[in-house]
Formats: structure tokens, C-alpha cells, sequence
């Protein structure tokens, strides 16, 4: 009998040593409501705009975006801006010249030349190359913001719970390392980003308060676009696609069901691909 | 193909063609006046899907090998900012090729369960199933070649792991594998000139598809099709010419078959895919799993069953050699499991297997179910699938044609169909 109990004992010591290295998988991502989900969904523009201003403000600093340019600012689907706004804001960016008339990409003091950037140029990075942003990062590298919200699984809610994440009591026994941040959202928990967001990060022009989660719900909406920019011609084109086959779903069952309507049974029938007609027999 | 030609050219100009190049008489003698059993199902729209969709996998992969670049350094944001960013309406084609690859799967495997269960691959249609089966490898190895070319992290490490199976052969001859694996990189690890020749056989293969599915076809239309009762059919009462019989069926299933591809292309277009491809290769990081598309999981979790690589990688072949054989495999006289009321068991329980195999796949390696308290890691259960996998095929197969008492066939197709029409 000890020993039955024994054999039961194994599998509940196994369960809970496997529960105790559940400390550090990370929970699932909070859920969210998004104007693009759905068949009909798109980009809440007053969001687009705002995200961008929380990138720009704050995320800009370590990550960089390549795979946007500031012409996608004014482009149909996107944040809305009109092209002079875009132009604009391409040019408050310094991007690093082009060699001049005498061939220098230099001034005299040894810094790079930069030009105001066009609407043709994409958002330059916040670091040179790699080893810089690790450099600059304690070691860790900041991913590309370009693809992310793709690129990760969950999408939108996984991007919006990390940047919420933080602030919370890791549970007892967790060692948050030297230099990271509890974020229980985060696979293994431990995270190399200090918190992005806090209360009045940024300063919204058009009234909304800009609490965290009014910033975080922002900032993905305007990754969720950088990452998927064609997202409201896919929808729209969708529906008059599905809309097409369903018709002509229709009128091809009509057909079928016409021409099937009366089957031929001999061989003079199937020589002469007949029409239609009663089913002799 | 089949029988004599009805074919009568009736203008001048058709006329002095058909003397030259009886091209409008083979197409009219293959898909106008074919004769086809009159009582095909749905089931037997697939090979028309199946056309369809390798046609517009070629005809969209055009477009987008005039956009990519099959460069390591390039590759990824060719295809992440030229095509989905920048070229007009790159991002539909792109998507609608990228889930081309998994409806063409999904109704490959459809084509292939229906000619399991209706015996369409027995006598005088042996060829026809083994050419069927040499599509599937070819699609097999089309796929894998067209996921590695965005150059994700999982098109690099599933190239990765792909690739290195072949360095088990190391076991029985040392330092063969490792050569033939370096010699199918170009190098001495997966980079540029890997992806230069896969990006190369992935262009090529399609066409080479589309040949033996030439052959495929001229293969059905010498026998003819089989149908859902198995039998043959005894005269022109029990068929209906292709048009406008199966022109109108195929088509309009073919549309349906379409919305529910288009609605994934429009509403949910990384439904299959894997985020991690989403993220630039890097021969630096490995990501934590390494899945392969879903159509490939069954495979993979026979693979990973097997805790001795050479052992595995055999398992695996065995596993798609195995179909080959099929034909001469199973001793039943009658095809249509409709009739084999054991078979059609032993089918289904096949069909359910191999669901089981690729869920097994998907998980990773040390996942486990806990039925009442107690864990069964899912590798065991993976044993028994394949175990039953290869007992279907070379134990049931042959064993239950010879014990099973089969139900009395119908006379005839017409007899059956007129039959189940007044009833």
C-alpha cells in the first residue's frame, strides 16, 4: 500500500515542479477592442495620428521603423496627414547627405553632413548599426518596429500588453536580472526595455488624455497600420471579391442545377452534348 | 483518349488544322464529349481545383519573381517593402500565393483521401495513382523551396533543418551526409547560394508539375474515372459527357472552393503562416520552435517521434514511399469502401490518424496530455499514430481484403443512380 501511494506521489511532485517553472511563462496578452478587426474594419485616423506622435516622441528614440517612408503618412489607408503635412514632418528629420559637389559626406569638424529628409526617405534609425543600439541598450538589442506587430504572436493585444505591462509585483521567488524589468506578458518575464509609457508621455493635440493605456491603444494602432499598411484596400477589395463569387456561386448553381436536370441515359445523347430535357427511362 | 474520336471539324480553316494538328480534337475528345460516369460527387471536383490552383500559383509566382530578389541581404525586404509596400497590389498577390500553397495542400489532400476510399487507385488506375503521388512529392519539395525565399527566421531555419536531415547518413557512411548537405547549401552553411537554388528549383518546378500532370491526366482518360460506387461502368446509360455535365459541377464547386480561399486571403491572410517569418533571418538566433507549414506536420511529428535521427529520417521517407505501393497493397476485388463496411472503419480511423499526427507536430517536443492526473507526453502518442499509419497501409491493407465480407454491388451505375432517384 506505501508503495501504491508512493507511484501516486511521483506524478503530483512532477505537477508541481512543473508549476514552479510556470513562474516565468508569460500569461496571455490582455484583449483589446481594435477598429480594424472584422471584415469591414480600419485604422481609427485620430489614433494613427496620435500613434504617431507617441512613436515619434518616444519609441523613435531606441527603435528603428525602415520599412516606412514619410510619403506612407499621406498615403490612402494610413495616418492621414495630407502631403504638406508629411513634408513637413519629413524635414523636421536630419538624414545623412548624400556626398556633395566636392565629393564630402563630412564638414570640417569631422561630423556628418545631413539634409532635411523628403518624402521619399524612410524614418532613419535611431542608431548607426547594431552594436551602437546594443551599445546604448545595456546589451540588448531594440527590434525593428517595422513588422512587429505581425511578427509577434497576439499580434496588436501582445504589443499593447508589453508596453502595459509593467509596474506589476513579480510573484514570490522571481528574480527580476540586474538591469531588467519585471514584465509578466513577456516570455521568461524578464524584459531588457525600462516602462515606454507613462501618464503625459506626450501631449495630444486634439484633447484625448493621454493616460497610458490612451497611449499604448495609440501606438499599436499606428504599428498595427506600419506593419499591415494596405489593410483597408484589402477589406474593401475583399468584400466586392466575395461579393462577386457569391453571385456568381449563384448563377453557376442555377446552371448546374438546369443543365443536371435532366441527364441523358443513352449513347446517342452523350455523342450530341446534349441541352437539357426530361430524364427518359 | 478513350474510345473512338467523335470530333468532326465543320469549317474550312478547323478542317485543314485537324489534318495538321489535331490539337481542337484532343481538347474536344478530353473535356467536351469525354464520357464520365454519371454519378461522380462532389469529391471529384478537386482535380479540376487542384488545375486551377496550380495555374494561378504559376501565374501570381511570375509576378512576384519579377519583384523579389534572391539575395540573403535583400530577400527579406524585397518581399516585406517592394512587394507588400510598393508594388501595385503586391500585397494581394503575394498573399493570395502564400495561401495559394495551403488551399493547394488542403484540396490535394482532399484528392488523395477520395481516391483512398473509393479505390481509385486499383486496377487499371495503378499509374494513375503513382503519378499522383509523384505531384505530391513534387508539391512537397515546391513548398519547401518557396518558404525559405522571404527569408524569414523560419524559412532559414526550417532550410536549416531540412537540409541537415541528410547529414544522418553520416551513420552508416561517414562524412557522405555532411558532404551531400554541403553540397546542397553551395557552402558550408545555409546563405546566399542556398537561396540562390532554391529560389532557382522553386521556378523550375511548377512546370515540371504541370508535366506530370499531363501525364496524370492522359492517365485517367485512358481507363477513365472511377466513381463513388467502384464499378465499371457497363455502357453509355451509366455516363454523361464531360460537357456540359462536369464543366457546370466542376466550376461551380470550384467557386465555392474560392470564396473560402479568397476569404482567407482578404480576412485572414497570416491565418497559416508562423509571426516568427515575419522577422529577418538571422543565422545567429534560433527561434524556440521550429514548425514547418501545417501540411507538412504529420510528417514532421513522424520525424521527431523517433529519438534516432537516421531512424527518423527513414520513418519519414517510408511514411511518403509507402503510397507508391498502395495499388498492389491492397487485396480487396471491390474499390469502393461504400461497399467494405470494415474498411470504411479502418479509413476513417486513418483520416482522424493522421489529424492526430500533424497535432502532434504543432506542439512542441515535450508537450504532454494529462488524462486523469497522469501525463502522456504527446511523443508517445505520435508513436502509436505512425505505428497505425504504417499497419493501415502494409498490414490492414492486404489482411482485411482477404477476411472482410463485402455488401452486394449494384449492376450498374444507372441501375444505382435511377434507383436512388425514385427512391
Amino acid at each position: 500500500m506505501k508503495k501504491l501511494y508512493a507511484l501516486l506521489a511521483i506524478p503530483t511532485v512532477c505537477s508541481l515542479a512543473f508549476a514552479a517553472s510556470l513562474v516565468s511563462d508569460p500569461l496571455p496578452p490582455k484583449q483589446q477592442a481594435w477598429s480594424f478587426e472584422g471584415v469591414f474594419g480600419t485604422y481609427d485616423r485620430g489614433a494613427l495620428q496620435r500613434g504617431f506622435q507617441v512613436y515619434k516622441e518616444v519609441c523613435s528614440a531606441c527603435h528603428s521603423m525602415n520599412m516606412v517612408a514619410f510619403h506612407d503618412l499621406a498615403a490612402p489607408g494610413g495616418p492621414g496627414f495630407t502631403e504638406a503635412q508629411a513634408k513637413v514632418i519629413a524635414s523636421s528629420y536630419k538624414i545623412p547627405a548624400e556626398p556633395n559637389d566636392r565629393g564630402e559626406i563630412f564638414d570640417q569638424n569631422g561630423n556628418r553632413l545631413t539634409r532635411p529628409g523628403a518624402l521619399a526617405d524612410h524614418f532613419p534609425p535611431p542608431f548607426p548599426n547594431e552594436q551602437a543600439a546594443r551599445m546604448a541598450n545595456g546589451g540588448a538589442l531594440p527590434p525593428d518596429l517595422s513588422l512587429i506587430i505581425k511578427a509577434r504572436q497576439g499580434g496588436p493585444n501582445y504589443v499593447y500588453s508589453i508596453i502595459t505591462g509593467f509596474h506589476q509585483k513579480p510573484p514570490h521567488g522571481f528574480v527580476v536580472q540586474q538591469g531588467k524589468y519585471y514584465n509578466p506578458y513577456f516570455a521568461g518575464r524578464n524584459i531588457s526595455m525600462p516602462p515606454p509609457l507613462a501618464q503625459n508621455s506626450v501631449s495630444f493635440s486634439d484633447g484625448t488624455p493621454a493616460t497610458v493605456e490612451n497611449e499604448a491603444k495609440a501606438v499599436v494602432t499606428f504599428l498595427s497600420w506600419a506593419s499591415e499598411p494596405q489593410l483597408e484596400a484589402r477589406h474593401s477589395v475583399g468584400f466586392q471579391v466575395l461579393a462577386f463569387l457569391l453571385v456568381l456561386a449563384g448563377v453557376l448553381f442555377l446552371s448546374y442545377r438546369r443543365i443536371w436536370h435532366g441527364k441523358p441515359v443513352d449513347q446517342s445523347s452523350v455523342r450530341n452534348t446534349p441541352g437539357t430535357g426530361p430524364e427518359t427511362h | 483518349m478513350a474510345g473512338h474520336s467523335t470530333y468532326v471539324p465543320a469549317t474550312g480553316l478547323t478542317r485543314w488544322l485537324d489534318k495538321r494538328l489535331p490539337i481542337i480534337r484532343l481538347v474536344n475528345d478530353s473535356f467536351v464529349t469525354f464520357p464520365a460516369p454519371r454519378n461522380l460527387n462532389f469529391w471529384y471536383t478537386f482535380g479540376g481545383i487542384l488545375a486551377f490552383m496550380l495555374g494561378i500559383q504559376i501565374l501570381t509566382g511570375i509576378v512576384l519573381a519579377m519583384h523579389y530578389v534572391p539575395n540573403s541581404d535583400l530577400a527579406f525586404s524585397s518581399v516585406e517593402q517592394r512587394i507588400m509596400r510598393e508594388v501595385n497590389y503586391g500585397w494581394l498577390i503575394r498573399y493570395i500565393h502564400a495561401n495559394g500553397a495551403s488551399m493547394f495542400f488542403l484540396a490535394v489532400y482532399i484528392h488523395m483521401f477520395r481516391g483512398l476510399y473509393y479505390g481509385s487507385y486499383k486496377a487499371p488506375r495503378e499509374l494513375l495513382w503513382i503519378l499522383g503521388v509523384f505531384i505530391y512529392l513534387l508539391m512537397v519539395a515546391t513548398a519547401f523551396f518557396g518558404y525559405v525565399l522571404p527569408w524569414g527566421q523560419m524559412s532559414f531555419w526550417g532550410a536549416t533543418v531540412i537540409t541537415s536531415l541528410f547529414s544522418a547518413i553520416d551513420q552508416i557512411i561517414p562524412h557522405l551526409g555532411t558532404a551531400i548537405t554541403t553540397w546542397l547549401w553551395g557552402d558550408f552553411a545555409v546563405g546566399d547560394a542556398t537561396l540562390n537554388r532554391f529560389f532557382s528549383l522553386h521556378y523550375l518546378m511548377p512546370f515540371v508539375i504541370a508535366g506530370v500532370v499531363g501525364l496524370h491526366i492522359w492517365a485517367l482518360h485512358v481507363p477513365g474515372n472511377n466513381n463513388p460506387l467502384g464499378i465499371d461502368p457497363k455502357g453509355p446509360q451509366d455516363m454523361v459527357p464531360f460537357h456540359p455535365y462536369y464543366t457546370v459541377k466542376d466550376l461551380f464547386y470550384l467557386v465555392l472552393f474560392l470564396i473560402f480561399y479568397m476569404a482567407f486571403v482578404f480576412y485572414a491572410p497570416n491565418f497559416f503562416g508562423n509571426p516568427d517569418n515575419y522577422i529577418q533571418a538571422n543565422p545567429l538566433v534560433t527561434p524556440p520552435d521550429i514548425v514547418p507549414e501545417w501540411y507538412l506536420l504529420p510528417f514532421y511529428a513522424m520525424l521527431r517521434s523517433v529519438p534516432q535521427k537516421l531512424l527518423g529520417v527513414m520513418v519519414m521517407g517510408g511514411a511518403l514511399a509507402t503510397l507508391l505501393f498502395i495499388p498492389w497493397l491492397d487485396s480487396s476485388k471491390v474499390r469502393s469502401c461504400r461497399f467494405r463496411p470494415l474498411m470504411k472503419q479502418l479509413f476513417w480511423i486513418f483520416a482522424a490518424d493522421c489529424v492526430l499526427l500533424g497535432y502532434c507536430g504543432s506542439q512542441t517536443a515535450d508537450a504532454a496530455w494529462n488524462i486523469a492526473g497522469v501525463d502522456l507526453p504527446l511523443v508517445w502518442v505520435a508513436r502509436l499514430a505512425t505505428l497505425y499509419y504504417f499497419a493501415f497501409f502494409w498490414v490492414l491493407m492486404p489482411w482485411i481484403g482477404k477476411i472482410e465480407r463485402t455488401t452486394p454491388l449494384p449492376e450498374s451505375i444507372a441501375q444505382s443512380v435511377l434507383n436512388k432517384g425514385r427512391a
